[in-house]
């Protein structure tokens, strides 16, 4: 099995006559953060749950650790951690009676203190399910995940519906538990999500794969044109050509697309010093990941621009 | 661990979270009781014909309640406690560990019969102190083996239709509608006046109807063993029927 975790080649599934899963391959190696990014209805969840055993695939291969899922073997469920997408916890039990009860299903489970030290439950230990807020209850579900020592952890859509500062907590027992050298499979709709903890990500559209890669070069974002945009003053005088021919311009705004910045700035800026021009919000902005994957899934991103979200690192703003 | 040490694990993680919702688990015991005081108190100055002899009603509804509770604590209180697990994803949590299901299963399933036992010794001696209802003796493994037939076989009929309830807000009425006439036309509820009614014949297709006959003779049977195993019979191919039901309609997630 050498260092592969996940291997999926050609994977389709149909509900009916919605096709949600159109040929998906996929690859991810052991001790990787691994994030599958798309819209809602994309086919993230239709794909992560087809690795965790739960779904039956129409057609395509899937090996889990050496294992086909649709088998529901044991030793590989005994291998992995499963954070779903809802909660799903008895609200009677505490949380460590919770993470005991879950202990017992697994051949070699973590401790219970060391797992309320990742999650950062340890305080609410004695606590019931049903008098923890609405993050701790996720968390608790991470920790439920990780009472049997999992080599692979399943996180769908992990901090949905979260406040920033839960969010951020929840972030923290993801690097947590990279740093315990586990494989995490994750889906998410948040880009700065995949951005900030996945070393691979893999954008979903319309149940197909439409960019994968590391997020500083996902969508070819790292030689992708730089955006140079500015406001000229009405009766000014023109551009030069070399410039002109590359700008759009509407309202007094310009826009310039650039696969070498550095010059352009430097013709630009020397024409302007020259002229005595000034340029007006001189913005020149990279195209963050956000900008790739609203190019690569579409409109169907849109939906998501309504859901807070924390500041985006790499993000700049624009006029 | 074994297996059988998990299932076993499983009926003590049940039993601490229902005892941890005090309200749920009071009115399970208080429910068939509140049904013994007001039955006994509307019709109790009766008396009703058993096994040819004339016996005092309060005295007939002592045995009924007891088979009322059976069914309340394992068909009723399993069908709707599975639903709302399984739609609060409980279910489903538990199918992705390496827990075979049988023995999540076997853990609930085995706690609604121990509830189901508790709730026959707390009716019996209740209708013993207070309304003449000698407890079984010379019938007591009939006793015995009718509440064990009764127990499973409607535990499995509860599983089975938690397959047909859409969701847990439908749970309630779904599993009521279903077992309430049959309460009433089965000779628990109301004393059956007239053994030929055309709803006495309905009520003979079902289980509800043989349990409380078979839970009769177990009490109030004369003489012999108290067995009535033509019922006992009806009551396990319902069981049997419900077990394979359940093979095919149970499902570890929601419905959507």
């Amino acid at each position: 099995m050498n260092d592969t975790a996940i291997e999926i080649g050609g994977l389709r599934k149909s509900y009916g006559n919605v096709e949600a899963v159109r040929g998906i391959d996929l690859t991810v190696r052991l001790g990787q953060v691994f994030a599958l990014l798309g819209p809602n209805g994309a086919g993230k969840t239709t794909t992560v749950e087809i690795l965790e055993g739960f779904r039956d695939r129409d057609a395509g291969e899937v090996s889990v650790l050496g294992f086909d899922p649709s088998k529901r073997d044991r030793v590989l469920r005994s291998r992995i951690g499963i954070v779903l997408q809802s909660t799903g916890i008895d609200p009677y039990l505490t949380v460590a009676e919770t993470i005991e009860l879950f202990r017992g299903y697994y051949p070699h489970p973590r401790s219970v203190d060391e797992i309320v030290e990742v999650v950062g439950l340890r305080e609410k230990r004695d606590t019931r399910v049903l008098r923890l807020s609405g993050g701790q209850q996720r968390r608790l579900d991470v920790a439920i995940a990780l009472a049997g020592d999992p080599d692979l952890l399943f996180l769908d859509e992990p901090t949905t519906g979260f406040d920033p500062a839960a969010r951020r907590g929840a972030w923290q027992v993801v690097k947590n538990l990279e740093a315990l050298g586990k494989t995490i499979f994750l889906t998410t709709h948040y880009m700065d999500e995949a951005q900030v903890l996945a070393r691979e990500v893999a954008v979903i559209a319309d149940g197909r794969i439409v960019a994968q890669g590391p997020p500083a070069t996902l969508g070819g974002r790292d030689t992708a044109a730089t955006r140079v945009t500015f406001r000229l003053a009405d009766g000014g005088p023109p551009l030069p050509d070399a410039l002109a021919a590359r700008a759009e311009v509407s309202e007094g705004l310009v826009r310039l697309r650039t696969g070498d910045a550095t010059r352009t700035l430097h013709e630009l800026t020397g024409w302007a010093l020259d002229r005595g021009v000034r340029l007006e919000g001189l913005d020149v902005t990279r195209p963050s990941l956000e900008d790739v994957y609203l190019d690569l899934t579409g409109g169907e991103a849109e939906a998501e621009a309504d859901e807070p979200a924390p500041a985006r690192p790499g993000r700049r703003r624009r006029r | 661990m074994s297996d059988l040490a998990l299932g076993i694990r499983q009926v003590r993680y049940t039993n601490k979270a229902f005892w941890r919702n005090p309200a749920s688990a009071f009115f399970t015991f208080a429910f068939p009781l509140m049904f013994l005081v007001i039955f006994t108190a509307l019709f109790g100055n009766d008396t009703v014909g058993v096994f040819g002899e004339r016996i005092s009603t309060s005295t007939f509804y002592v045995a009924a309640i007891a088979a009322f509770s059976i069914i309340t604590a394992t068909y009723t209180n399993l069908a709707i406690s599975v639903v709302f697990q399984r739609d609060a994803g409980i279910l489903k949590r538990t199918r992705g560990t390496p827990l075979p299901g049988w023995a999540y299963l076997f853990g609930r399933i085995v706690h609604a019969i121990l509830v189901a036992a508790l709730l026959v010794v707390i009716v019996a001696a209740f209708g013993a102190a207070f309304y003449h209802a000698r407890l079984p003796s010379r019938t007591l493994p009939a006793f015995l083996v009718t509440i064990a037939v009764g127990a499973a076989s409607f535990s499995a009929l509860g599983l089975a239709l938690t397959g047909l309830i859409p969701n847990a807000e439908a749970a309630p009425a779904v599993v009521q509608a279903i077992i309430l006439p049959l309460l009433f036309l089965s000779d628990i509820f109301i004393p059956i006046q007239d053994p030929n009614a055309w709803y006495v014949k309905l009520a003979k297709v079902f289980p509800v109807y043989h349990f409380s006959q078979a839970m009769k003779a177990a009490y109030f049977s004369p003489a012999g063993n108290g067995f009535r195993s033509g019922d006992l019979l009806v009551i396990g191919i319902w069981g049997v029927v419900g077990v394979l039901a359940a093979v095919r309609l149970f499902t570890w997630e929601p419905k959507r």
